[in-house]
């Protein structure tokens, strides 16, 4: 029996499928480009890991800020970043959101809201409460919401902006992507307590939220009180996602680590398939959901191609934006 | 005109840059209500109020990211690290934050801040705080650091600080907090990047910084008074952007180059100059460049002890006689 619509639209389910499915393809896409050598360097996907960007990216507002971590693709393509200029920054092309100076780990573009992608552990935690200090101490209400995996929640800046962010009441939510794996090792070898972000909060006097982090639709409600709450200046929320990345942990990693048939058994939960079914059950016709799937594979290949295309940067850029006068002098 | 000690001064210029921009907040450890522990920022809260002045917890990666995310939206902090040995703790936003995310981001992000620390020895703390850590912030690429000497030009460099897009490492030197010096009234504003000679010279040049500054005056007055040696003390004030131009045209001019460097020894910042000069005026110099620095040590508690470690006016002295009358 098909369920009648409940507390998310139609249009809002749809486009919680579309975020997820463009994310999920432009990952597999970025993954075959490393087998091609088109994409250098490091990178880290988020595959499996689509319904906490997808859910979290709808329930903001424009002018809500992103604080990512390296593994930051989806994040960025969640608030609108365009494939191309994602695809573009990992092939290091002029096209690319910071013509190549940046990298798969430092994806940035402002005018998304999305205020960079930061790669040492727990950095971006502190920098996102001072967003938040901003826009209350200036009255503006845009909420700045910060990702990051559960290995950081053993690292001193976690708990510093934990405290921080509730002693000074800032608009911020943190958002821990609990995948069970910090980098190599399991979490729970390393943690003092089985849920590593949602255990800790009592500490700081927070809600524990713990979620399922593969369900689109539950990673939007909980985000949407935690927004209401934030621009209400109730302060900040933490929210741990459970879920599972398909892949390894970056590029070099092919996951061996795994426990037989764990990967197995997440693939049974991934977030794509149980969104897809859950159009499915709120009577959404086949064709719309099928347009969506068209519609992210041949953008995924406008991309592409569009990538190849372009030019790597002018040399010059080698020495821009050291410092704000846009040059690097360090003498006269 | 007034006197000002100079850590009145650390108020001053920064309530001067609070009155003129409601973007100016500060943030440190027991910086508000207490005016800092070392009573250089008293009257700020008082006078701009808990939203602009704003005590924190004793969490300087908090401090510091909290500055970041704030001013690469639009605000323009200043952010106190107690001691500047403490920069260790929170060096993942000195070296790795402020000064990569304009570079990183291809110019769509900013981090105009200022990071006032306690810096330099002196004070008889031992060697956890009392080093001179200038060196450590000099290195990064994307950084301005300055280190004043005298209370007016705490004023001016502070201003200046907060008004450059830049992060920018201001170095306070703890045991120049209670020296007096002249201020005129009214609106003081310096530039970053510029060397001062403050006593001219003509046989050779001496660099110094921060509280080196004092004793390099008080050297080159014995040397004078004493040896007929006219030294030109130039202090470096600004060790990014580097003042080249009036360093290597009083090299020119003396012939002759000491530096005296209250940093330990390996890769100071008269390493640095050292070897732009002998790159660009080597052939202008009569003898060899000379670095008196502190020694490769952590620095003691023990006066006596720090007091040998820490170059001063009688080392100076004898290390220019020694190579002057060589």
């Amino acid at each position: 029996m098909k369920r009648k619509n409940d507390d998310i639209s139609t249009a809002d389910r749809l486009e919680l499928y579309r975020l997820q499915v463009e994310i999920r393809d432009c990952e597999k896409r970025a993954y075959d480009l490393f087998l091609q050598n088109l994409v250098k360097g490091t990178s880290h996907l988020s595959l499996g890991q689509e319904g906490i960007a997808a859910g979290v990216a709808m329930a903001m507002q424009p002018g809500d800020l992103s604080f990512c971590t390296y593994r930051g693709h989806a994040h960025t393509l969640a608030r609108g970043v365009s494939m191309e200029k994602v695809l573009g920054e990992l092939m290091q092309r002029d096209n690319g959101l910071m013509r190549g100076k940046g990298g798969s780990m430092h994806l940035t573009s402002v005018e998304h809201g999305v205020m960079g992608s930061y790669a040492i552990i727990g950095a971006h935690l502190p920098i996102a409460c001072g967003a938040a200090w901003r826009a209350q101490y200036l009255g503006q209400k845009d909420v700045s919401v910060c990702f990051f995996g559960d290995g950081t929640t053993n690292i001193g800046a976690f708990h510093e902006a934990l405290n921080f962010a509730v002693i000074w009441k800032l608009p911020v939510i943190f958002v821990c992507e609990n995948n069970l794996y910090m980098e190599y090792t399991p979490i729970s070898d390393v943690t003092a307590v089985p849920n590593p972000a949602g255990d800790r909060a009592a500490a700081y006097g927070l809600e524990r939220i713990v979620i399922d982090g593969n369900d689109a639709d539950v990673v939007y409600r909980t985000m949407q009180a935690a927004f209401a709450r934030a621009r209400a200046g109730e302060g900040p929320s933490l929210v741990e996602c459970l879920t599972y990345r398909h892949s390894g942990h970056s590029r070099a990693d092919p996951a061996k680590y795994r426990p037989k048939g764990e990967l197995e058994e997440w693939l049974k939960r991934d977030p794509v398939k149980i969104y897809r079914a859950r159009l499915a059950e709120f009577g959404i016709a086949e064709a719309d959901i099928a347009e969506i799937e068209q519609e992210s594979k041949r953008k995924v290949e406008v991309a592409t191609a569009a990538c190849k295309a372009a030019p790597i940067a002018p040399v010059e850029i080698l020495t821009t934006d050291v410092y704000a006068d846009g040059g690097w002098a360090w003498r006269n | 005109m007034a006197e000002l000690t100079y850590r009145d001064a650390v108020a001053r210029g920064i309530a001067q840059e609070m009155e003129r921009d409601e973007r100016v907040v500060f943030l440190g450890e027991d910086v508000a209500k207490a005016g800092g522990v070392f009573k250089a920022t008293v009257g700020l809260y008082e006078k701009f109020g808990p939203l602009r002045v704003r005590d924190t917890p004793i969490s300087e990666q908090a401090i510091l990211g909290a500055a970041m995310g704030a001013a690469m939206t639009g605000l323009r902090p200043i952010a106190e690290i107690m001691f500047a040995d403490f920069a260790a703790v929170c060096f993942d936003y000195i070296a790795n934050e402020f000064p990569k995310l304009r570079y990183m981001t291809n110019g769509q992000l900013g981090c105009p801040l200022v990071v006032r620390t306690g810096n330099g020895g002196g004070a008889r703390f031992g060697a956890q705080h009392s080093q001179s850590i200038e060196n450590w912030t000099m290195m990064i690429p994307g950084l301005k650091v300055v280190a004043p000497s005298t209370p007016l030009d705490v004023v001016g460099l502070m201003a200046a600080a907060v008004r450059d897009d830049n992060p920018v490492i201001f170095h306070e030197h703890k045991s120049l907090y209670a020296m007096k010096g002249e201020v005129p009234d009214g609106e003081i504003v310096d530039s970053l990047g510029t060397a001062k000679i403050v006593r001219p010279g003509k046989d050779a040049t001496v660099l110094a910084l921060a509280m080196m500054v004092p004793r390099a005056v008080q050297a080159a007055e014995t040397l004078a008074a004493e040896h007929g040696i006219d030294c030109e003390v130039v202090d470096v004030r600004s060790l990014v952007p580097l003042d080249t131009q009036t360093i290597l045209s009083s090299v020119v001019k003396t012939g002759r180059l000491f530096t005296v460097e209250e940093n330990p020894r390996l890769c100071g910042w008269g390493a640095e100059i050292a070897s732009i000069v002998a790159d660009e005026v080597f052939w202008d110099l009569d003898g060899p460049i000379v670095r008196i620095t502190t020694p490769h040590i952590p620095l003691p508690a023990a006066d006596h002890l720090e007091d040998l470690a820490i170059p001063n006016a009688a080392r100076i002295v004898e290390r220019v006689l020694r190579v002057m009358n060589g």
